[in-house]
């Protein structure tokens, strides 16, 4: 009915929390450049600031094409007050509570364990040398 | 059927965002919105699954074909939003050169 929401939240905290992660690493960044002088060749890790916005990626992307679903159904009109159930009375009132306690929580909750497994095996590919290209055969 | 078409649509795009390794057509927004739908609606799913039983594995054809419908329809909002974005962020240049050029 407007499980979406639930994750719409998340996505809007994560987007918010990237984007001042963000601003800090390259405030960070530029001062170690100005004290060490010039770079370093070792190669550069993703910042967890970029690996947020994975997050904030998957939740937006997530949301706008559930929110197009419900659009589909009903369920979301374009005009006040958005959520078919809120015209319907208490118990609809009830039941999309109820559903974006259940099915919405578990929505944002998954997201966010595959983006936790996404961000351990993306710092196990890190730290593994590079692929060597293959030797031509004589 | 929606969830099975967006998880197809959400590996094509991941096995071609490997395979062409090009940040320059920013396949990465499309294959998150792929994937980011495909985890919601396999809660969806879960929990359709727990209420219908066995049920749930042979829907009705009306059923089916208002699934797949909105499946594709899902699949081609994706895409109009993927090509906004391609358009927008310009990362060849291609549009820059086409509006400069006399």
């Amino acid at each position: 009915m407007a499980c979406f929401v639930v994750p719409g939240t998340e996505a809007i905290v994560v987007t918010a929390a990237a984007v001042l992660l963000k601003k800090y690493e390259q405030n960070r960044a530029q001062m170690k450049l100005h004290s060490d002088g010039a770079s370093t060749e070792a190669p550069v890790r993703t910042g967890f600031a970029r690996k947020l916005f994975w997050l904030a990626d998957l939740l937006w992307g997530g949301v706008i094409l559930l929110a197009f679903e419900h659009l589909w159904h009903g369920e979301v009109v374009p005009f006040f007050p958005f959520l078919t159930a809120a015209t319907e009375g208490p118990e609809a009132v009830s039941e999309m509570l109820s559903e974006m306690v259940s099915v919405g929580v578990l929505m944002a909750v998954l997201v966010t364990v595959i983006w936790v497994a996404m961000v351990l095996v993306s710092a196990a590919i890190e730290k593994r040398p590079a692929p060597q290209k293959a030797e031509a055969s004589v | 059927m929606t969830l099975l078409i967006t998880v197809f649509a959400a590996v094509i795009t991941t096995a071609i965002w490997y395979k062409k390794s090009d940040e320059k057509m920013m396949l990465g927004p499309l294959c998150w919105m792929f994937w980011g739908a495909s985890i919601m609606w396999l809660v969806d799913a879960i929990f359709e699954y727990a209420e219908l039983k066995a049920e749930y594995f042979t829907p009705a054809l009306e059923d089916m074909i208002n699934d797949s419908f909105l499946g594709l329809s899902v699949i081609a909002l994706a895409l109009i939003i993927w090509v906004v974005i391609l358009l927008i962020k310009d990362p060849r240049g291609t549009v820059r050169a086409k509006l400069l050029k006399k």
